[in-house]
């Protein structure tokens, strides 16, 4: 206590003031510094051990559902396109809290229980797979007919078309509203907090609540959460560079 | 093995109401050039796709060398869409807008069909491709994005990706309406080239001096059947029909 109060306040206030100054004080007088920097190791776990993996998973599973939901919509077969509808529909018709709230607590009920971190990718997943459906298949009807017609002279079958000829060039369309995606998926999977998973900002309210200082910790989780969006928004950059390559500037 | 490559017989397509082809037969002997003439909507490009199996056509029978499909009784599924697969591969297309993958340079675009889809050996592929590039007039523009090249060139390249799968026949759908007047005769050239190469062509053109100079038949098409047809010294210069003359006097007035 004495060296702390040395430290922050270039005296020793703790035996000045007498045992007043204590009682009002709660926690003592730990600087906000001082518990930023004990807090900024947990947090930094939570982001990477957590809140990073959560996302990454969450967006790749969530991409490829994306294309089979789109390819189902796309689809000649009524019943297919018809269920991809539904899909797409319910997931951007419910709040994704809700959604989260079903998978954590709606399915144990009926025998499908899972670890808290597979519960979460599931729903985030299953979120991402309702919302980036429809940029995907709005980017593969920006594809021009006459691609599919001469992928088709050319003796390619479906899933070859699909892969060596519309999907490269629906990319171009389509990385843009899937970089926001990405971004509200980071950002979303905060609310993994108030089913206890210990994510970044899980790790800051646990803090917080410790400490009081919520100004400092909530800030300083953003701080983490910015960062990481602005390393995706610049690889998001990079990336259209790429797919613009042949393409008149 | 016969000297008729192409033999269609009967065949009719209808989108809906509309009757575009209503019993269509005519056959190309091996090496020859057929050029299709016909007004707007008559029904040409339903024609050659329905040949290249892109349309599937209602009824009739299309054989190209030794695959005949009577569509009249094709499987339903997965059978007919093989059928249909095997009389497409018997024929190269090239578009009136060229189609070339954006996203491939010119080489690959080349390439794609003969090794992802044809399944040949790789070095083999990129060697013919290389002799069609520099046949087409291309061949320092191998490594070069459909973009960068001139309109002219880049239904250049349609045919040599056309040819680059070794097909029985090649069929053009007016392949220079889009060009720009001076990049026409670029094109005709190459198409030229090929028929004194021995490829059997069908061709839709609005060119008629150049379908005189080409054709070893003519067909005349309209209202969905084949009005006229014979070699170009007859139904070009000395057309017999009503429709064919009156066609063709609107056509060589703007020509
Ligand atoms: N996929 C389609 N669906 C409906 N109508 C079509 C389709 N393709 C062509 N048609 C119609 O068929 C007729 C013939 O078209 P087309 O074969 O393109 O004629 P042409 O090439 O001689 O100008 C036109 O009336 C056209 O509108
Ligand atoms: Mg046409």
């Amino acid at each position: 206590m004495r060296g702390i109060s040395q430290k922050y306040f270039k005296a020793d206030v703790s035996v000045e003031d007498g045992g007043a100054a204590d009682l009002s004080q709660g926690r003592g007088p730990r600087g906000t510094w001082d518990i930023l920097r004990s807090t900024a190791w947990p947090m930094f776990v939570g982001l990477v051990k957590v809140t990073i993996p959560l996302t990454a998973l969450s967006f790749a599973i969530g991409l490829a559902l994306a294309l089979l939901v789109a390819l189902a919509r796309i689809s000649p077969y009524r019943v297919l396109s018809g269920l991809a509808r539904a899909f797409i529909s319910v997931i951007r018709g419910t709040p994704l809290l809700l959604q989260l709230f079903i998978v954590f607590y709606g399915l144990p009920q009926i025998g499908l229980k899972f670890p808290p971190f597979t519960a979460a990718v599931v729903a985030f997943s299953l979120n991402v797979a309702g919302y980036a459906a429809e940029v995907v298949r709005s980017a593969i009807l920006s594809v021009p007919r006459g691609q599919f017609e001469a992928a088709a002279t050319i003796g390619f079958g479906y899933a070859q078309t699909l892969r060596r000829i519309v999907l490269p060039q629906a990319a171009r369309t389509a990385v843009p509203p899937l970089s926001n995606t990405l971004l509200s998926l980071l950002k979303d999977t905060s609310l993994g907090s108030v089913v206890l998973l210990t994510e970044l900002f899980r790790e800051s309210q646990l803090a917080a609540a410790e400490s009081n200082e919520f100004l400092a910790l909530y800030a300083f989780a953003g701080l983490y959460y910015w960062v990481i969006c602005v390393a995706l928004s610049a690889g998001q950059k990079r990336l259209e560079t790429r797919l613009n390559r042949y393409v008149i500037a | 093995m016969t000297d008729i490559r192409i033999e269609v017989t009967g065949l009719r397509k209808s989108f809906g109401e509309l009757n575009v082809l209503r019993g269509i037969d005519f056959t190309t002997p091996r090496g020859t050039s057929t050029v299709l003439l016909g007004p707007s909507g008559s029904g040409k490009t339903t024609l050659l796709r329905s040949l290249n199996v892109l349309d599937t056509p209602d009824s009739g029978i299309v054989r190209i060398d030794d695959v005949s499909v009577d569509f009249s009784a094709l499987p339903a599924g997965k059978a007919g869409r093989a059928e249909g697969q095997r009389l497409r591969a018997q024929s190269g297309m090239v578009f009136q807008s060229h189609n070339l993958f954006p996203h491939r340079t010119v080489l690959e675009n080349l390439t794609e069909g003969p090794v992802v889809a044809q399944k040949r050996p790789v070095d083999e592929v990129m060697g013919e491709a290389r002799v069609l590039l520099d046949q087409v007039g291309l061949a320092d523009k191998a490594d070069s994005y459909p973009y960068q090249l001139s309109g002219g060139q880049q239904q250049r390249v349609g045919i040599a990706r056309a040819l680059a799968l070794k097909p029985r026949v090649v069929l053009f759908d007016e392949p220079t309406s889009a060009l720009d007047p001076e990049l026409v005769g670029e094109v005709l050239a190459v198409i030229k080239d090929l028929a004194s190469q021995g490829w059997t062509t069908v061709i839709v053109t609005h060119e008629i001096r150049f379908a005189e100079k080409v054709a070893d038949q003519v067909l005349f098409l309209d209202g969905g059947v084949i009005v006229e047809s014979g070699p170009p010294a007859q139904v070009i210069a000395e057309p017999r029909e009503e429709r064919t003359q009156r066609f063709l006097r609107r056509v060589l007035d703007h020509g």
